[in-house]
């Protein structure tokens, strides 16, 4: 209770102390569906909603939880065919391209245009937040998924040294199960054993994962390299505790943070959970990208998608998109969320080391052309190939399919999901 | 019977009987093993949890869970708890299981009483509406909301639970009204009665029981519900269940069970004092028809 | 003696017996019209939905003929939901029925604390699948439920981990399922068993039968209908779990939990793929009619009281 008002307090002061001059509503009101119901993210969100009110603008908040965001897309679908869209909607990926699609969706040009967003928001980010060249969705932030999380005092016992390739990985979980440690903690859900995917199909080269993942070559879906890729993945199930099936997330992030794991492999949203429980990066755990990916990011970013609505909403929501994006915001609300901006402008001063350290891989990334959507989060392919995906490698994690028999289920899958 | 195979038949009754009890307490404890982890669970502090045995009685005993649940719990970006919701649901549920229930009446008070050609095909097909998967429904309903104008209005929720209700409480009713004397009915139609009045005064006051049964039934489906809750609400009427789901299923954050627990038990208070309140009353009134085909 | 039904001929002469003679149809009809267009309209858009290619939301534009069924039957998690469904719904109609019919037998034997224990048996069905889904699942997980509470009080081999594993955890779904709604089914018999006319049963009584032949030759047969309207209800109870499951293992784990209901909606919702869920939901249509249409028939046509 303490914590969440200390960082409301920290959220609201640097939000008014970086209020910008220029509003576009005197009154009105934006109407959200996210599913951020608890937790920081929650808090964070309600600065945001503090200071739209300091505005003018109230916001009526519909929040539905469940299935990382499917149940808030389910009622989106009826409240579009029932022609009362909300104002602004939590989505990712392909889902807004989808939505665009539809011809729903609002246009935030004149926004996007008097601050500038097209020269800060990275171009991969933009593939996605516009549409037909036209600003649909404002991204809050940009969380990657291919981090590992290690507790300190297991990397120690296992030798000290933090692994920089796949042999040396393999290595390190070698050492933390013979001192007694679950070597790897993960939660099996399918989205995790696909985020653990993405990492691994990524360590294995960036042309390829680009091939596989993002341009669905057949060729690369069902090749050497990908057999490789799911014979990567049985190794790592070796590694996991037999009560793997079903955790949550967060689950896995405690066992790590009380000893009982040695490492998670998990988007940055996990440090959050280590920074709760009064761990130091550097310190207490350790963060680095999954070996083989140094130099590469695969992303994930929560946008707010804009709908179309009555010119009476609509001031109020260009106000909500201008405080989005604001540096101020930006910086205060990654900080608590465990993300990095989705402005490549916004200083790292308020960031912890992994945080300091995200925002300088992004920027890395994003310049050398290495900065890959994540399949795993929507970001890569649409959701019936994700989903068909997300078949294939949890079939295969949990043993009901062997690596040369995944690698052609996942052609095929692909394929029919396209079809 | 001579007197040794009574003795037997006496011990063998006994037997029989202590079994069946036994069997009756088990089967109590296997319904009542879930709450009593719920209560117990909900009224400790969370390291309890995390550390302890999930049967054991709390080492320090704490409303604290409940008093989140109820009114600070974090449910969207608002610390609210779930009292804001509580309204919502009654203003949805009511009039919803009202419509419903009178409606599922009089239809089967006229097919079971005013006999056409063709009734019982039309019986039929409403029977047949309470086996479409609520899915199905989702996205042409939204439209026709929308058409009304009622989308995201506590009214629009009333209209579709009282639309899907209709099939169980005309089933329920018809049922009930089959079993009635119908000598009754046509006697009061010679005296000249009208369609209503025989209804009003001949059927009603013996429909006690299943009208009783058949709001029970609505009630506990329609507060329960989820699908249309979420779907087919705002801001302003967001029924319990959608906060109820919001405060448990939150894909970020630590997990506080108790309060999890607290707000589960707290959502489900309206239902379970009907169950027990009209318990007695449903046995009856499904003995006198609902079940019967 | 006047005809007690009026028909139409009679109506013809008196403006007010007509009246009353549609009024009735006139009360039925607005409820009849709402579930055509409500029900059956919209099950006739999902058909016509299944042809077509609809992706996020219905698109009419695009005609993919049976594709989506032959997509369908290709798929292999749809082969596990049939399974699973088969599985499930023959265990959880037949367990609920027969702990229904046991304890509403023992509770008919004149038991002491009856109105105690008849709530007990009911409750579990007033809570949301969301709240008991998760209390189901705690209790199942091996490591903080029953397996973990059985090891710390010194049972150490004791070993209950269904629900992690993907050959078992389809009957952890059966388990918490039939708790929810055995203690139902068990009052729609116990009210069966009442309705029963006690004439029967003593003059049975008085021919010497003991307790144990009464139920099973008079009793029993006698509850017929109440049978089959338990079995209507689970059946549709049956069809339609989807808060049950996607609260106690979202499908898992793997795909091993994954039911047709489960199928529709996250095809529909989640994967934007409507045209295949509308396929989907017309195969499980199809599957519901045909044992429900029989059963109608042979309780509506035929017999005329």
């Amino acid at each position: 209770m303490l914590r969440k008002l200390l960082i409301g307090t920290m959220l609201g002061s640097a939000l008014t102390a970086g209020y910008a001059a220029s509003t576009y509503a005197a009154g009105g009101s934006v109407e959200v569906l996210h599913w951020w119901t608890s937790g920081g993210e929650a808090a964070a969100l309600d600065v945001l909603k503090k200071k739209l009110e300091s505005q003018g603008v109230t916001w009526k908040d519909m929040p539905v939880a469940g299935g990382g965001g499917e149940a808030a897309m389910t009622a989106l679908r009826a409240r579009v065919t029932a022609g009362d869209p909300p104002t602004a909607v939590q989505a990712l990926g392909f889902d807004i391209t989808d939505w665009a699609k539809q011809g729903v969706v609002g246009d935030l040009g004149e926004v996007a245009d008097k601050e500038g967003w097209d020269k800060v928001v990275p171009t991969a980010l933009q593939n996605f937040a516009k549409h037909d060249g036209k600003w649909i969705a404002a991204p809050v932030n940009v969380h990657s998924t291919n981090w590992v999380w290690i507790s300190k005092k297991a990397l120690d016992a296992a030798g000290g040294k933090v692994p920089e390739n796949w042999d040396e990985l393999v290595a390190v979980l070698d050492k933390m199960k013979a001192n007694g440690i679950t070597p790897l903690a993960h939660g099996g859900q399918a989205w995790q054993d696909a985020t653990i995917f993405d990492a691994v199909v990524l360590s294995l080269g960036t042309d390829f994962y680009k091939a596989s993942m993002i341009d669905n070559d057949p060729a690369a879906l069902g090749g050497e390299k990908m057999v490789e890729a799911f014979d990567r993945m049985a190794k790592l199930k070796s590694y996991v505790d037999k009560d793997f099936s079903g955790r949550d997330w967060n689950l896995a992030s405690a066992m790590v943070i009380e000893g009982k794991a040695g490492m998670q492999m998990m988007g940055d949203w996990a440090k959050g959970e280590f920074l709760k429980a009064g761990q130091k990066p550097g310190s207490d755990f350790v963060c680095i990208r999954f070996p083989g990916t140094q130099g590469a990011v695969t992303f994930n970013s929560d946008m707010f998608m804009m709908f179309k609505v009555g010119d009476d909403k609509k001031a109020a929501q260009l106000t909500m998109a201008s405080d989005i994006e604001s540096p101020d915001f930006q910086s205060s609300f990654n900080v608590v969320k465990g993300s990095v901006p989705a402005r490549t402008d916004v200083p790292d001063t308020a960031f912890d080391d992994c945080g300091k350290k995200g925002i300088k891989d992004l920027a890395e990334a994003n310049s050398s052309g290495k900065l890959f959507g994540s399949m795993a989060h929507g970001y890569a392919v649409p959701a019936a190939v994700k989903n068909a995906m997300y078949d294939v490698i949890t079939r295969h994690f949990n043993g009901e399919l062997d690596s040369k028999a995944a690698a052609a289920a996942l052609v095929e899958a692909v394929a029919a999901a396209k079809g | 019977m001579s007197a040794p195979s009574q003795d037997v038949a006496t011990r063998n009754g006994v037997v029989v009987r202590a079994l069946i009890y036994a069997l009756l307490i088990l089967f109590a404890v296997y319904y009542l093993l879930p709450l009593y982890v719920m209560v117990v669970n909900s009224l400790k502090p969370l390291d309890e949890i995390r550390q302890g045995n999930m049967l054991a009685l709390p080492q320090q005993w704490t409303v604290a869970p409940w008093l989140s649940a109820w009114s600070t719990a974090q449910i969207g970006v608002s610390p609210t708890g779930l009292k804001p919701y509580f309204l919502n649901s009654v203003l949805m549920v009511v009039p919803a299981v009202a419509i419903s229930t009178v409606l599922g009446a009089l239809n089967g008070y006229v097919l079971t009483k005013w006999r056409f050609k063709g009734d019982n095909i039309v019986f039929g097909m409403m029977l047949l509406a309470c086996f479409i998967p609520f899915q199905i429904v989702l996205i042409p309903s939204a439209r026709i909301l929308g058409l009304l104008g009622l989308a995201g209005t506590v009214p629009g929720l009333v209209l579709i639970h009282a639309i899907y209700g209709l099939g169980f409480t005309t089933l329920f009713f018809r049922n009930y009204y089959e079993a009635f004397p119908t000598e009754l009915v046509k006697a009061a139609q010679i005296d000249g009665a009208s369609f209503f009045q025989i209804f009003r005064r001949i059927l009603l006051p013996s429909s006690g029981p299943i009208i009783v049964v058949t709001v029970i039934w609505q009630f506990t489906n329609i507060w329960n519900d989820f699908l249309f809750g979420s779907s087919f609400s705002s801001v302003d009427s967001i029924p319990i269940t959608v906060a109820l789901n919001n405060l448990v299923n939150s894909s970020t954050g630590v997990k506080e069970y108790n309060v999890h627990f607290a707000g589960a038990i707290l959502a489900a208070l309206p239902t379970l004092i009907v169950y027990i309140v009209s318990g007695r009353y449903f046995v009856r009134g499904l003995m006198a028809g609902a079940v019967k085909g | 003696m006047a005809d007690a039904t009026m028909t139409g001929r009679n109506a013809l002469a008196n403006p007010r017996a007509t009246l009353q003679d549609l009024l009735p149809k006139i009360v039925l009809a607005p409820s009849f019209a709402v579930i055509l267009i409500f029900v059956y309209g919209f099950i006739a858009f999902t058909a016509v939905l299944s042809f077509s290619g609809s992706k996020l939301l219905p698109d009419f534009s695009t005609w993919v003929g049976f594709s989506n069924y032959v997509r369908l039957f290709n798929h292999p998690n749809w082969i596990v939901a049939l399974k699973n469904l088969a599985i499930f719904s023959i265990l959880y109609i037949v367990i609920c029925s027969v702990i229904g019919l046991a304890l509403a037998i023992f509770l008919d034997q004149k038991i002491r604390g009856e109105g105690m224990l008849r709530p007990i048996y009911l409750y579990p069905m007033a809570l949301s699948f969301i709240v008991t889904g998760v209390a189901w699942k705690w209790f199942l997980d091996p490591g903080i439920g029953l397996e973990h509470v059985m090891q710390s009080i010194g049972w150490e081999s004791f070993s209950f981990r269904w629900i992690k594993d993907g050959k078992m955890a389809i009957y952890t779904i059966v388990i918490a399922a039939v708790w929810q709604s055995s203690g139902f089914v068990m009052a729609m018999f116990l009210a069966g068993l009442r309705g029963v006319d006690n004439e029967i049963i003593k003059a049975a009584q008085i021919d010497g039968a003991s307790t144990f032949v009464i139920y099973r030759r008079i009793i029993i047969p006698l509850m017929r209908p109440v049978f089959l309207s338990a079995f209507v209800v689970l059946a549709h109870l049956a069809i339609k779990s989807y808060d049950l499951v996607v609260a106690m293992t979202d499908g898992g784990p793997g795909t091993a939990t994954w039911t047709p209901a489960l199928f529709m909606q996250k095809f529909t919702f989640g994967r934007n793929e409507m045209g295949m869920g509308a396929a989907s939901a017309i195969i499980m249509m199809m599957m519901i009619f045909a044992i429900i249409v029989p059963y109608l028939y042979s309780e509506l046509g035929g017999k005329k009281k």
